[in-house]
């Protein structure tokens, strides 16, 4: 008892110390004030510090983006750290402020979540850090650029090829994907107002983004609504659980995905799939080092830069 | 060192328990070393503010379970306790009450869910694991209910100064969630070291039967100890909302793994009635070091999980090997 109490006091004196050290050079109030200078001091690619905060890379699709990233960067032998949030917004936060730390001279998020993701960009605004943002945007904060797809465009894209494939007010599905994120509330918003009044949409499900939990949501939207003829999944990686709960289920149903990563890909040209609405991730990745680049050239870079976007179907895909 | 320790005998004991105590602590000095060796960043005072301030939401959580550990029991309902008193206060602000009443709500919530599981595991006789299974599900459940999978934000929240503080203000410099995490430790080691509810936690985990015979009222005991676990979790996940300025509905998946790994780190026994909150600290700045050193050296994240895995591996090892001999 008196050895731990003397070991108690030894953790608290050395507390007081370190906080009163802190308090001369310390500041009260929320955040470290800093100003962030507006000029651009010009760098060549070869010596920029590049800080990627990937959402996650179980995902092929920010794999690709990563990719995208890492062969740009080769080419003109730029320095790249990675780091993956596991679709945790909190490690998220924890990633980006290592970075900062690091002093990176730009930082590419892929936020997981674009409220959640807001402090952190303004620490990195307060430490001059410009910020470019892909595929989901940031809410707060000051952005260089967001690199993404028109999510809009692309869900009205796959809604126009359920009309035409399947006819009017057929019964539909639609997976949704993590709630909340720009690109689940986009492409969404782009597929439903175009499917307005053309599809009969019978139920609209979260699965994530996933394709585990794409297999079993479907699993059990066939359980209450078997006459179903065709889904829309806001990502391949839920089409593809789509497709095998079709299976299992042993029905013939019209699956749209979106992203066209690889595996997508594939199963629209066997036939598992009926198309994707296909994003270039590599392009992104590519798009978003680009911008850095520019950016540090001294050139203006847009405030939205548009990835491309193009349907692939099973019939083009296999001509 | 064995034929030392045998020679010596009356010494053994001293050392052996000099060691398993400081042990972590040493562990730790070797561990900001080699980083520091590797990445001077790592020492500057703006990144090891950076880093309690990301290691103070897994130690809070980490000193309640320190208790529940104590007494051999487990606590898996952490990390959901956090994400629904989190989004409970989160709705509250954003729906425009005021932020004393929105913080004290989510804080008593996170208590009375603590105490729920106490009262599962006292009086229901359920299995702690089990029991704290269960409710992990259900309070994740309500929170996918409460917040319709939605991430709950709004300027209203993110309005009042003093919930913006909690997590993101600073005090005399120090990130306040550092101070918040200070202010916890003393409490919760004064409670632990220096109280008969102290030593009776060591009590239950001990030997329970024989501190029911000793007259310690082990329900009432055990209802507490869960009580204080979800209190923690409560005061974590205010910390967290305010860092991210929103609630999100998965936030706190898997924490308790990490603060399980924290107190198992810091030498505390899974079998409960041997250990300290001390070592607690210890654990979890440990994995923050991991976290924030492999950062900044750039490892890969999956190289990462695999490190923190065998570290943790040693640990165990390292603790049953010295729990044998003694």
């Amino acid at each position: 008892m008196k050895q731990s109490f003397k070991r108690f006091l030894m953790v608290a004196v050395i507390a007081a110390a370190a906080i009163f050290t802190l308090t001369a050079c310390g500041n009260t109030g929320l955040g470290s004030s800093s100003d962030s200078g507006s000029k651009v001091t010009k760098k060549a690619p070869k010596d920029l510090k590049v800080g990627v905060s990937l959402s996650t890379l179980s995902n092929p699709f920010f794999v690709s983006v990563q990719n995208g990233i890492q062969d740009l960067a080769k080419k003109n032998k730029t320095n790249v750290q990675i780091s993956d949030a596991q679709n945790d917004t909190a490690k998220q936060n924890n990633n980006v402020e290592d970075m900062i730390q690091k002093k990176v001279d730009v930082l590419i998020i892929n936020p997981v979540d674009s409220s959640a993701i807001t402090p952190a960009v303004k620490d990195a605004n307060d430490a001059g850090i410009p910020v470019i943002t892909v595929d989901r945007s940031s809410d707060g904060g000051k952005v260089l650029t967001l690199v993404a797809s028109n999510s809009i465009k692309g869900g009205q894209m796959a809604a126009k090829y359920l009309i035409d494939k399947l006819g009017k007010n057929a019964k539909i599905a639609e997976l949704q994907g993590i709630p909340g994120a720009s690109a689940t509330r986009e492409r969404g918003k782009g597929f439903d107002a175009a499917a307005k009044g053309q599809l009969d949409i019978v139920s609209k499900q979260t699965a994530g983004f996933d394709r585990a939990k794409g297999l079993t949501v479907t699993e059990n939207i066939l359980q209450g609504n078997g006459d179903i003829v065709g889904i829309f999944s806001q990502n391949d990686e839920m089409a593809l659980g789509a497709v095998q709960a079709v299976k299992a289920a042993g029905k013939k149903i019209t699956i749209v995905g979106f992203d066209g990563e690889a595996d997508g890909i594939k199963a629209v040209k066997a036939g598992d799939m009926a198309a994707t609405v296909a994003q270039k991730p590599e392009e992104m990745g590519r798009l978003a080092l680009q911008a850095a680049y520019d950016h540090f050239n001294g050139k203006t870079v847009k405030k939205n830069i548009e990835s491309p976007l193009s349907l692939v179907t099973t019939e083009d895909a296999n001509k | 060192m064995q034929a030392q320790s045998k020679t010596k005998a009356a010494n053994k004991l001293d050392v052996r328990k000099i060691f398993s105590r400081l042990g972590p602590l040493l562990a730790l000095v070797v561990l900001v070393i080699l980083v520091t060796i590797m990445s001077p960043t790592f020492v500057s005072p703006a990144n090891l503010l950076n880093l309690l301030r990301q290691v103070s939401i897994n130690a809070v959580i980490a000193f309640g379970m320190t208790f529940v550990i104590l007494t051999g029991g487990i606590d898996l309902s952490v990390g959901s306790i956090l994400a629904l008193s989190g989004a409970v206060t989160a709705s509250m602000l954003t729906s425009g009450f005021a932020a004393p009443l929105a913080l004290a709500v989510g804080l008593i919530l996170g208590a009375i869910f603590g105490l729920f599981n106490g009262i599962l595991i006292a009086y229901g006789k359920a299995a702690p694991f089990i029991a704290t299974l269960a409710t992990m599900t259900i309070f994740r459940g309500a929170t996918y209910v409460f917040t319709n999978g939605n991430p709950i934000t709004g300027a209203k929240m993110n309005n009042s100064f003093l919930f913006q503080f909690m997590g993101r203000g600073y005090l005399f410099g120090i990130p306040f969630p550092i101070i918040i995490m200070i202010v916890v430790y003393g409490i919760l080691f004064v409670l632990l070291h220096k109280t008969a509810f102290g030593r009776k936690t060591y009590a239950l985990g001990g030997n329970e039967t024989a501190a029911r015979i000793a007259g310690v009222r082990t329900k009432v005991v055990t209802m507490l100890i869960y009580t204080i676990s979800g209190l923690m979790a409560a005061i974590a996940g205010i910390i967290l909302t305010s860092r991210l300025s929103s609630a999100q509905p998965d936030a706190g998946t898997t924490y308790e793994m990490d603060a399980i790994a924290a107190v198992v780190l810091g030498g505390t026994s899974l079998a409960g009635g041997k250990g300290r909150i001390f070592g607690t600290l210890i654990g979890a700045l440990i994995i923050g070091t991991l976290n924030n050193g492999m950062n900044l050296l750039g490892i890969s994240s999956f190289y990462q999980q695999i490190v923190k895995g065998i570290v943790i591996l040693i640990a165990v090892l390292l603790d049953r090997r010295s729990s044998n001999n003694g």
